[in-house]
């Protein structure tokens, strides 16, 4: 008997208990979608925080006033530090090497601005001339700032796409005179579209010159020229340790720390955050792995017991087969191939239920869900090596069954 | 030693050892030649079953030899026996052995599906199968499952399945024990036809007057051939 006949036989086998085979498969249907839709939802949210990451810009380093270590106990410097200014941040623009550019944000709390025939609200950020190099955000008409408008605290303004047609529609906006809460400005640029990277709308902005910001739209008086976070842009990935070790021995300098000090500043890139977010899905995925191995184990014991109960009904069945000449061997895979598919059916029907499920599920909650390829061919073999593993005890014994006895059989 | 088709020499069969130890065989001895019509008959716990089944290779003797058609059977594993039975056995049932969810016509095919020396296409298969209805009688009936038939008719299904691959052999244990007078002569028939058309046909019965219909009569007692050992 070949495989395809043998295969019809199994299939009549199955066709006759159809709800029987249907319980039988629930587990494996269980098992197979639940790895699909929770790789899909673990999938979804890594491809979120990718984005947002890789939205920051390319090749950054990143250095913040410091928080780490100490645990905030008295003697360490924690908040309570002076941490970094803008002074800083020229600092590592002009003296260390390897870096495209170095910009220092201040997003400043949202102000009313007003043009000739419209009045918005929206948020009102610093910055500095790197910006668009740096934070990977191209200018679509005008110029950005230089930074002689920074030292002059020159009155100007860029605007974020979305900004510029709430304000002037289809007109040039450039030229234009606006007031951002109480201050008159003359917009300069208009910035390229980039859409929501994580929660941030980059087109919902208006950008000022980072000294303009300070002065006019935050409470200076408490905080200075103390900015939160210094993003560097390496020239290439190769760069990014010697620039890294430079702004370390500079910020070190310029606040007066030893190398033995505790520093008042981290300094990390994409990569580490990257890291961390692979520790976090990795033991989200170990945890996957645990779910699916357990219901598709549940699902192989289904299997087994209603093949083993299944060899039993069809005792007489067998003798009838061993009389005509069917050997062990035959007997033995009629029954394998039946519990294979019975689990690759099972398989089939739950790639179907994952598959929509992830689809449901990112419909209809906040989550992202992406369809893993790799996870549907992965709960397919498994849901294969199930049913032979499992189904490999009972095709056993019946194969093992005794012509005489087994034609006996009522 | 090749010159009959079947030849048994002091074939014995113990079931359990020690003291318990049953002699279901005591050292049977039997020729049956090609062509013959042969019943074997008995009262029950004489040992016929037990010959039947190792005639028909679905048992071993515990010792003694056993030639079919010039080769010794008594030392084959299982699956050397299931070829056997495939190719060279038909077997007919008491009680039919048909597959209850197959068709006629499938149940006819099942054993050309097992022949591992021809394989066989399917078509061919299902012209075989029809062939082998057709002679006996049940040509117009090939789609019907068992349950759709009298007992008589399932055996005819039964006697074509043992026809279908050709055997050397087909051995029929108490054909006629399920089925009314009537029925039980049609199938009589059918086998006496077959064995005028040259096949060899062993028959298990304990009933006299069927067994009267063959050309043999082998009898056993207690395990022994007390009469028919040779044509």
């Amino acid at each position: 008997m070949n495989l395809w006949q043998t295969g019809q036989v199994a299939w009549e086998g199955i066709a006759v208990n159809k709800v029987r085979s249907l319980l039988t498969m629930l587990g494996i249907i269980i098992g197979v979608a639940a790895v699909i839709i929770m790789m899909g939802v673990s999938a979804g949210t890594e491809a979120t925080i990718a984005e947002r990451i890789a939205g920051l810009g390319s090749n950054l380093i990143m250095v913040s006033r410091g928080f780490g270590g100490g645990g905030g106990g008295p003697g360490g410097h924690g908040f309570e530090s002076e941490g970094l200014n803008y002074e800083d941040t020229l600092s590592i623009g002009e003296q260390v090497s390897g870096i495209n550019g170095v910009v220092a944000e201040q997003i400043a709390m949202s102000q009313i601005v007003r043009a000739d025939s419209s009045t918005i609200e929206t948020d009102v950020v610093g910055a500095m001339p790197d910006f668009p190099q740096v934070r990977g955000v191209k200018l679509a008409d005008g110029r950005f700032f230089s930074q002689q408008d920074l030292d002059r605290k020159a009155k100007v303004a860029v605007l974020g796409h979305t900004t510029a047609q709430e304000l002037f529609g289809d007109a040039d906006p450039i030229g234009q005179s606006i007031t951002v809460g109480n201050v008159r400005l003359t917009v300069v640029g208009v910035m390229d579209e980039k859409g929501l990277v994580g929660e941030t709308d980059y087109d919902q902005r208006i950008y000022v010159p980072l000294t303009v910001a300070f002065d006019r739209f935050t409470m200076s008086r408490r905080f200075g020229d103390r900015v939160m976070t210094v993003y560097v842009q390496a020239e290439s990935p190769d760069t990014i340790e010697s620039a890294i070790t430079e702004i370390d021995a500079l910020l070190r300098r310029r606040h007066e720390l030893t190398a033995m000090d505790q520093a008042d500043f981290t300094i990390y890139t994409q990569g580490d955050i990257i890291e961390t977010q692979e520790a976090t899905t990795g033991a989200f995925r170990s945890l996957l792995a645990w779910v699916a191995g357990v219901s598709l184990l549940v699902g192989g014991i289904g299997i087994m017991n209603i093949m083993l109960v299944s060899v039993t009904e069809r005792t007489r069945e067998i003798g009838i087969r061993q009389a005509v000449g069917a050997a062990p061997s035959d007997i033995r895979l009629q029954f394998l191939v039946e519990a294979l598919v019975l689990s690759l059916v099972g398989g089939l029907i739950g790639v179907g239920v994952g598959v929509g499920g992830s689809w449901l599920f990112g419909r209809t909650s906040d989550m992202r869900t992406v369809v893993v390829w790799s996870s549907i061919v992965l709960a397919f073999c498994s849901a294969a090596a199930v049913g032979i593993f499992f189904g490999f005890f009972p095709a056993n014994r019946a194969s093992q069954l005794d012509p005489i006895e087994a034609l006996r059989h009522e | 030693m090749n010159e009959h088709l079947i030849e048994v020499q002091e074939l014995t069969k113990v079931y359990g050892a020690g003291p318990a130890a049953v002699h279901a065989l005591d050292g049977v001895n039997l020729i049956i030649d090609e062509g013959e019509f042969v019943a074997i008959m008995g009262a029950s716990g004489s040992g016929k079953s037990t010959v039947m089944n190792i005639l028909g290779c679905l048992d071993r003797p515990t010792d003694g030899q056993y030639w079919l058609g010039g080769e010794d059977v008594s030392k084959l594993n299982k699956a050397q026996l299931a070829d056997i039975r495939n190719r060279q056995i038909g077997f007919v049932f008491q009680s039919y052995n048909l597959l209850a969810r197959s068709s006629a016509l499938k149940n006819v095919m099942l054993p050309l599906m097992y022949s591992r020396r021809e394989r066989r296409s399917a078509s061919e298969r299902e012209k075989l199968a029809r062939e082998a209805l057709e002679a006996v009688g049940l040509g117009d009936r090939t789609d019907h499952r068992p349950n759709e038939m009298s007992g008589g008719e399932q055996q005819r299904v039964a006697i074509a399945r043992a026809l279908v691959n050709e055997p050397l052999l087909i051995l029929a244990d108490e054909p006629t024990g399920n089925l009314d007078t009537s029925s039980s002569q049609e199938v009589v028939d059918i086998l006496r036809g077959l064995h005028e058309r040259g096949r060899t046909i062993i028959m298990i019965t304990h009933e006299p007057d069927l067994g009267a219909q063959a050309e043999r009569i082998v009898t056993l007692i207690d395990g022994r051939v007390v009469d028919g050992e040779e044509g």
